[in-house]
């Protein structure tokens, strides 16, 4: 068994900025599945938020606004003001860590149009503003030298609860297979989000969920889960992501009989519409059967009036991905493209310091917090505007750092029966290996995705869902009876793999059942059975409870508003 | 094509069984546009769950995945089945250079620690100003490549400076240290060139080319780590073995016409570096032994005049 003051589950933005703030005054110990360098977070493209005003006259009020209509009214309001409010200082102390910013010609922060913002806000670094933010803080981590302990390829499996009280986590080294307990005095989860369940996606591999599925069995409940974001612009097929900044630098979208379709659904933004609503747009069109292609299967991404030498200094990695997946030369031709489920606005429950919440009525749990994607905090809502997400990662790691300097010298460590928890999660690998084997997890998987994104996909409705429900359910019970053929001990992939799609079967319930039971239209939540929002019965957040038989219970909570009442979101 | 059916020869190594790495033969139907990350997915998924790799990203940013195709290091996830099938067959291995784990997993632990030598944070002078430090895009411009590195080990895969000799800092960590050093906000460039142009650094390199055609990302660290060397000489980092014999090169071919390999041995490690020099002396013996050695006499060749001049014209344009 290990121990620390605290234990930090997961190495992107949130984790690592939340570990830098306690470098040298507490024990840490930063536990990943991956290299940090590997996280998620790398992935981000276009940029990350902040009312600098470098180039325009941008102000943080003017972001909050942005984001809480960005967000369709069901963000909390007090939590955005924060994130927008911090945003300056977070820009400003990531460029004194040594982050590469492209530059205006004054020398300051260049910035670039993003959808949903209605000024050029978004900071960058090339089309690589994710992975210039990730290595910024993981060369820290090195500056930080022996003062953060890092359990790199370690596998988190488990989160200790007891009484209250979380006690730590059980985890697997991926090395060798061995469990180990490992203590904290309190756990930070900044595990990211759960896309993997859709068939087109944006997210890596890893995004499985691993982190909200933890807290969920150990009795918090899961907020938000039916609001994914799926993103305009995934790579035909592959769902890969190709940023929004290619339209914030003024590409234009069109459908097969070469028309900007966005013409029709956000005329005074076009292509800089928020997410959800370019989505829907673009599904609109394929679904009408105006799609571009042979099967009419995909929209188009014009980026040729851009020419080559903004394209080659603003969105290199664009070009690189579709010409290294696809094959198209965005330089001379548009690139097949499509929703993408990219974003995950659900998770766990959390309060501006990061504390997470056991229910409806604020009772927290003593010592674990969350920040970053995996956390509900909720500053996005029913919506994210595109990079709030890195924004909302820094600014909330490092709220949670500071909550785990305030709180942790109050805080012990909690006694755990080691022998119990080893064996409880050794219990759960030896299920996998012990049913018939006569189901195959890829196949599974397969079916799963495949329902995911085109039953609870872009849009929905009960004729859909309900089929849906009856399929996820025969899915766990396929399960049950799964094929782990790798009884090996390192580097077992299988096994984790079995793992993550348990994972993945159980909180897409969640985000089905929480799409099923609300009945309006919210943000990235579009229901053809109910077209339009509800703000009498739906402006609420949704609050997912697992159940003794394994089930769950929705209940609700409402949504702080600050200055902005509901309006009417036209763009 | 109707079939397309394409032989892996996969490297397999499992700790727990297996002494020695050794080949594994999978038959697989290729989909056009297939990558080899999808197609080792699909083997994992349709015939051998126990083959071990790591992914992430699947699209070239994570840098999760390299591994070796046909003896070269590659971006799984990034790279076409296509490109790659010599004679219907792809061989595929686990990155060089590093020790094996299980099957095309190594430990990369050397490759951290490596990346750790070369203080890969910014140290910039005084207090952090209210608000961002002023850059040119020029400027941004300078790191912008060295930024891009994933960090895959590719490179570190197929150095051969590293094949034989595991102190070297090896390519990507020299990557790391020109982004540094070429930051105009950085304070620290003149002991990073003073550190980086001693034993294990740039000059270690021996400009082979392998780093930079591996890299998948636009880092190409032979270039940076030329950058690094043209500017340790500029700045007068003269106090190593490398820029003593790049130096030395320059007044022997400049005065003679040609090298003279006994003086340059001298001058690189130093007329006075006593220890220095009794190193030299087996390895001079073995080329005395095998007749190797240079003549003793130094010669010059017979129109130096000429070498002369291009020197002296080389040193006009310069200035």
């Amino acid at each position: 068994m290990y121990s620390h003051d605290v234990v930090i589950v997961g190495s992107g933005l949130a984790g690592l900025r939340a570990a830098l703030e306690l470098a040298g005054n507490l024990d840490v110990a930063i536990v990943s599945k991956l290299y940090p360098s590997r996280s998620h977070s790398g992935a981000a493209q276009g940029g990350v938020a902040a009312a600098l005003g470098n180039v325009d006259g941008d102000t943080v009020e003017d972001h909050i606004y942005d984001t809480v209509k960005g967000a369709d009214f069901l963000g909390d309001q007090d939590a955005i003001e924060l994130l927008c409010n911090d945003a300056p200082r977070t820009i400003y102390e990531m460029e004194h860590w040594g982050c590469p910013f492209s530059r205006t010609d004054d020398q300051r922060i260049n910035q670039r149009a993003f959808g949903g913002h209605s000024y050029l806000r978004a900071c960058f670094s090339a089309d690589r503003t994710g992975h210039a933010l990730l290595h910024t803080l993981f060369e820290q981590t090195y500056q930080a030298g022996g003062k953060l302990r890092l359990y790199s390829e370690w596998h988190m499996l488990r989160l200790i609860i007891e009484d209250g009280i979380c006690r730590g986590v059980v985890a697997m080294n991926i090395h060798t297979g061995k469990l180990e307990v490992i203590r904290g005095k309190a756990v930070l989860f900044g595990t990211g989000g759960y896309g993997q369940a859709f068939k087109i996606t944006s997210n890596a591999s890893a995004n499985t969920g691993d982190g909200i599925i933890a807290a969920y069995r150990a009795g918090i409940p899961l907020e938000d889960m039916e609001f994914v974001q799926f993103h305009p612009t995934g790579l035909y097929e592959h769902g890969i992501l190709l940023t929004e900044g290619a339209r914030g630098e003024g590409g234009y979208l069109l459908n097969g009989e070469g028309d900007r379709f966005m013409s029709k659904y956000a005329p005074s933004k076009m292509e800089l519409g928020p997410r959800d609503i370019v989505s829907r747009s673009e599904q609109a069109e394929i679904n009408e059967g105006r799609g571009a292609g042979p099967e009419k299967e995909y929209v188009l991404l014009d980026l040729r009036h851009l020419g080559a030498e903004k394209i080659m200094e603003r969105l290199p990695q664009v070009y690189n991905l579709a010409k290294d997946f696809i094959g198209v030369d965005c330089i001379a031709d548009p690139v097949p493209i499509q929703p993408t489920a990219h974003y995950s606005m659900g998770g766990i429950p959390a309060d501006n310091g990061c504390h997470v919440y056991l229910d409806e009525k604020g009772t927290q749990v003593v010592g674990f917090y969350a920040a970053g994607e995996c956390s509900c905090i909720s500053v996005h809502g029913a919506n994210r505007l595109g990079t709030n997400s890195l924004l909302e990662a820094l600014v909330f790691g490092r709220r949670a750092g500071k909550s785990l300097l305030q709180d942790v010298p109050q805080l012990q460590l909690s006694p755990v029966d080691e022998d119990r928890e080893i064996s409880a999660t050794q219990r759960d690998i030896e299920e996998l290996y012990e049913g018939p084997g006569t189901e195959d997890l890829d196949t599974i998987r397969e079916e799963l995705k495949q329902t995911m994104t085109v039953k609870v996909g872009v849009y929905r409705d009960a004729e859909g869902m309900v089929p849906a429900q009856a399929k996820l359910k025969e899915l766990r019970e396929r399960f049950a009876k799964v094929r782990v053929g790798d009884k090996g001990k390192a580097f077992n992939i299988n096994l984790l793999e079995a793992a993550g799609l348990g994972n993945m079967l159980e909180f897409s319930e969640l985000i089905l059942d929480g799409a099923m039971a609300r009945e309006e239209s919210r943000g990235a939540h579009f229901r053809n059975d109910f077209p339009t929002r509800d703000d009498e019965k739906w402006m609420k957040h949704t609050l997912a409870f697992r159940t003794e038989d394994g089930g769950h219970e929705l209940r609700y909570k409402p949504v702080t508003v600050t200055k902005y009442q509901p309006e009417e979101r036209k763009y | 094509m109707a079939n397309n059916k394409v032989l892996f020869r996969i490297q397999r190594f499992d700790p727990e069984k297996d002494e020695k790495p050794h080949d594994q033969d999978f038959e697989i139907e290729v989909v056009p546009g297939a990558t080899i990350l999808k197609t080792l997915q699909r083997i994992r998924a349709e015939q051998d769950p126990t083959l071990a790799l790591r992914f992430s990203c699947g699209s070239a940013i994570c840098g999760s995945c390299a591994m070796k195709i046909n003896g070269h290091a590659i971006l799984a996830c990034k790279t076409q089945v296509s490109e790659c099938v010599k004679d219907g067959m792809v061989c595929v291995a686990p990155i060089g250079n590093l020790k094996i784990l299980r099957d095309l997993v190594v430990d990369l632990e050397p490759f951290w620690e490596s990346l750790g030598k070369v203080k890969p944070y910014l140290m910039p002078a005084g207090e952090a100003p209210d608000k961002e430090r002023p850059q040119t895009p020029d400027q941004f411009g300078t790191i912008d490549p060295s930024t891009t590195c994933i960090l895959c080990g590719a490179c570190y895969s197929d150095c051969n400076a590293l094949g034989v000799d595991s102190t070297f800092l090896g390519p990507a960590s020299l990557a790391k240290a020109h982004r540094m050093i070429f930051d105009s906000r950085d304070a620290q460039d003149q002991p990073r060139l003073r550190e980086v142009s001693e034993r294990t650094g740039v000059w270690d390199c021996t400009h082979c080319g392998e780093c930079s055609t591996r890299c998948p990302t636009e880092t190409k660290p032979l270039e940076r780590i030329e950058e690094i060397r043209v500017q340790a000489m500029a700045d007068g980092h003269h106090g190593n073995a490398g820029a003593r014999h790049a130096l030395g090169f320059r007044e022997t071919v400049g005065k003679r016409g040609l090298l003279d390999e006994n003086w340059l041995a001298l001058r690189s490690v130093g007329f006075f570096n006593l220890p220095g020099l009794l190193g030299l002396m087996p390895v001079g013996l073995r080329m005395m032994m095998r007749g190797k050695m240079p003549p003793m006499i130094p010669h010059s060749i017979d129109k130096v005049d000429e070498v002369k001049r291009i020197f002296a014209r080389f040193e006009e344009l310069r200035k």
